[in-house]
């Protein structure tokens, strides 16, 4: 062991990680790199996420190896392996095939719920740790696998609390929103979402006018435009991917179709990015989201945040909550003192991390769940995406109505 | 049931939609005219068409209008020579590896354009892009009733060059009989490159008059290819009034079928009438008999 070669490196790493805890006090070489699979969608329909996530893992990636790597191996340093899932679950699968194959310790990724499910399931097998970025539906944490984490919230926490929020803040302004008009994708995503906010509405004061579905890709949005105008709602709440909240916002200002209170988005593409913002500062305009959203008052946001946009990229969402679950995992191997996968698995599920960058609180796992996460409201304001509510960590007032 | 004004907003919205479809389609249909194979390529390069309207925008400042002096040729003299010096000598001979041919190119384009300006979804802000011409109660979008007239001048301008000029007599020669056209001397390859950069040029066209009130990414031309392909069969395979007549008409169909079932079923309606002319009328509306 003391002389290892870096040609033999690669052949004995699981000998060698095995034994590192060991012999790491007698050798003054470098201990082996801890491979963690990093799996976006980088093509496909959801490029542009999965392109930021990988971002995140990056900045995370080098900022625990430029600070010791992971000491409790020696200081050895990450290896990221990254995998593109194509936007698909078999794209997905096949890469969780091949990371099994490179001898990965963990895995952290996967935006979108379809594709969630499928790797989480196909990792399972391999008994792979798996943190989920953000696949928001709630099957991927109920269905008893023990490998996978979910730090971010899933759908069940967001709408409630979107609609918590939106009870809260439409009390505050004196109630001036009562009809809603619900336009969604007819995905997996969008369309749970709409079933649930139908059922959630009236159950708090909401009347909700019509439910309309598009399909993504949509190449225009001027009927469900007409459609709205037709009914005159209070709020309009959106579910889709970018680029057609994109073509629905510019539609609307182009018919001059305001709702009479606002858009209040929900897990929505466009609502807190800031391509949209900076490219019709207009049409963005007070559009309202809740959503994922970094703490503004921690000072590692502003830091992440540089580094992201220092390399051309808007700050999104996928970025702080990558960022956010490669050092949650490196924390975790951290305690494990092992890159064992299911010594890592163990350290996950008793995890009480809270050196991160959301909105949470220390993780608190249960069933693979992160108790603590919440979504937080946002607000385009004046060209820039402020946390509006809730208010001990807004850094804006809400404008409501916002027409 | 809705009110007649939104009615007739929504049958005006898809002829706007439907223009620019047909003139996709009318690439698509030429070019399947003369070298009977489907280009599946025109997705990919409308994508590309519309990323070069992007770049002179952003970085000389040329109006997605103006931009056309420069796309219009460019695209013109690629589709030349991508025909010429690519698809043309890998073909062999036989039509069904052109085929091939250009769904590679599609793989190729799409994949390069994802490396140089990644996989964001962008667009282009112009001083216009929000105007609209008021028509009583209703307001138009004045860059899409551009688009339609512009659609309209290309098929016209189109149709005079097939009908009229010397070339596009050889085109139609050569799509009637290949041989024959051979044989009388005229330079086949050379026509077959001439409709394929035509073709292209109509996208460049396409993508000048799409990007004023749409956006690209990497993959957008595909959400424009199937349903031009819907069109070039319901207008008949290589029919220039049936690509215009049938871009028109399945605009106002997914328009109005979008308006009452839903933008998701709404797409069903397009899909319907397309096994129906498979049905019914298999050489399309104004097809030839094959």
């Amino acid at each position: 062991m003391t002389k290892t070669a870096p040609g033999i490196r690669r052949r004995s790493l699981l000998a060698a990680s095995a034994a590192l805890p060991l012999a790491a006090p007698h050798v003054r070489a470098q201990p082996a790199a801890v491979k963690i699979g990093i799996i976006q969608p980088v093509t496909g329909a959801l490029a542009q996420d999965g392109e930021h996530g990988r971002l995140g893992a990056e900045i995370a990636i080098n900022e625990i190896n430029r600070t010791g790597g992971i000491k409790a191996l020696g200081g050895a340093q990450i290896q990221m392996v990254f995998g593109d899932a194509r936007s698909t679950p078999e794209g997905g699968v096949a890469e969780v095939e091949r990371m099994q194959g490179e001898g990965v310790a963990a895995i952290v990724g996967r935006f979108a719920s379809p594709i969630c499910l499928a790797t989480t399931q196909a990792a399972s097998r391999y008994d792979i740790p798996y943190i989920v970025d953000v696949g928001v539906s709630d099957q991927i944490v109920t269905r008893g696998l023990k490998n996978t984490f979910r730090f971010a919230p899933g759908f069940g926490t967001v709408t409630r609390t979107a609609l918590d929020n939106l009870v809260a803040i439409n009390e505050a302004a004196g109630k001036p929103a009562q009809t809603a008009v619900i336009v969604h994708e007819d995905g997996l995503f969008g369309s749970g979402m709409a079933r649930l906010l139908n059922t959630q509405l009236p159950e708090r004061g909401f009347r909700v006018l019509e439910t309309i579905a598009h399909p993504t890709p949509s190449r225009d949005m001027s009927n469900v435009a007409l459609r709205i105008r037709a009914l005159q709602p209070d709020l309009i709440i959106p579910s889709s991917y970018y680029g057609e909240f994109v073509l629905l916002a510019r539609t609307m200002q182009q018919q001059r179709i305001r709702p009479k209170v606002g858009i209040y988005a929900v897990l929505n593409g466009a609502a807190s990015n800031f391509r949209f913002v900076r490219e019709f500062p207009d049409a963005a305009n007070h559009i309202m989201d809740c959503n994922h959203w970094a703490d503004p008052r921690k000072p590692k946001t502003a830091e992440v945040r540089a580094a992201a946009e220092a390399t051309g990229r808007f700050w999104l969402y996928n970025i702080p909550l990558n960022y956010s679950c490669v050092r949650l995992l490196a924390d975790a191997i951290e305690r494990a003192g092992s890159t064992d996968r299911v010594k890592i698995i163990e350290a996950l599920a008793a995890s009480t991390f809270a050196d991160h960058i959301m909105p949470y609180g220390p993780t608190k796992f249960e069933n693979g769940q992160n108790m603590g996460a919440r979504p937080v409201n946002t607000q385009v304001q004046g060209g820039d995406i402020k946390l509006i509510f809730p208010r001990e960590f807004a850094d804006a007032q809400p404008v409501f109505p916002a027409a | 049931m809705y009110s007649p004004e939104i009615l007739l907003t929504a049958v005006l919205n898809g002829l706007m939609t439907g223009s620019v479809y047909a003139l996709i389609a009318l690439g698509l249909t030429l070019v399947y005219g003369v070298l009977h194979i489907i280009n599946f390529a025109h997705g990919a390069t409308l994508t590309a068409a519309m990323f070069a309207v992007y770049v002179l925008h952003g970085a000389a400042g040329l109006d997605p209008y103006v931009a056309m002096i420069v796309t219009v040729p460019g695209l013109f003299a690629l589709g030349y020579a991508v025909q010429r010096l690519v698809i043309g000598p890998a073909s062999h001979g036989d039509d069904g590896n052109i085929l091939l041919v250009t769904l590679g190119l599609a793989i190729i384009i799409e994949n390069a354009l994802l490396a140089w300006f990644r996989s964001d979804t962008r667009s282009i802000d112009v001083p216009y892009g929000f105007s609209v011409i008021e028509v009583g109660t209703l307001f138009l979008s004045l860059p899409r009733v551009i688009a339609v007239f512009g659609v309209l001048l290309v098929a016209l301008l189109l149709w005079l060059f097939l009908a009229r000029s010397t070339t596009g007599q050889a085109i139609r020669a050569v799509a009637k009989e290949k041989t024959g056209a051979a044989l009388v001397g005229i330079d086949v390859g050379h026509i077959y490159a001439v409709t394929f950069g035509l073709g292209a040029a109509c996208l460049a066209v396409a993508a000048s008059l799409l990007m004023p009130t749409f956006l690209v990414n990497p993959r957008i031309g595909n959400a424009f290819v199937l349903v031009a392909f819907t069109i070039v069969v319901l207008g008949g395979m290589g029919s220039i009034p049936g690509a215009l007549l049938g871009g028109l008409f399945i605009g106002v169909v997914e328009s109005l079928s979008g308006l009452f079932m839903g933008e998701s079923l709404g797409q069903i309606g397009i899909f319907l009438i397309f096994i129906l002319v498979l049905l019914i009328r298999p050489t399309g509306l104004f097809g030839a008999k094959a």
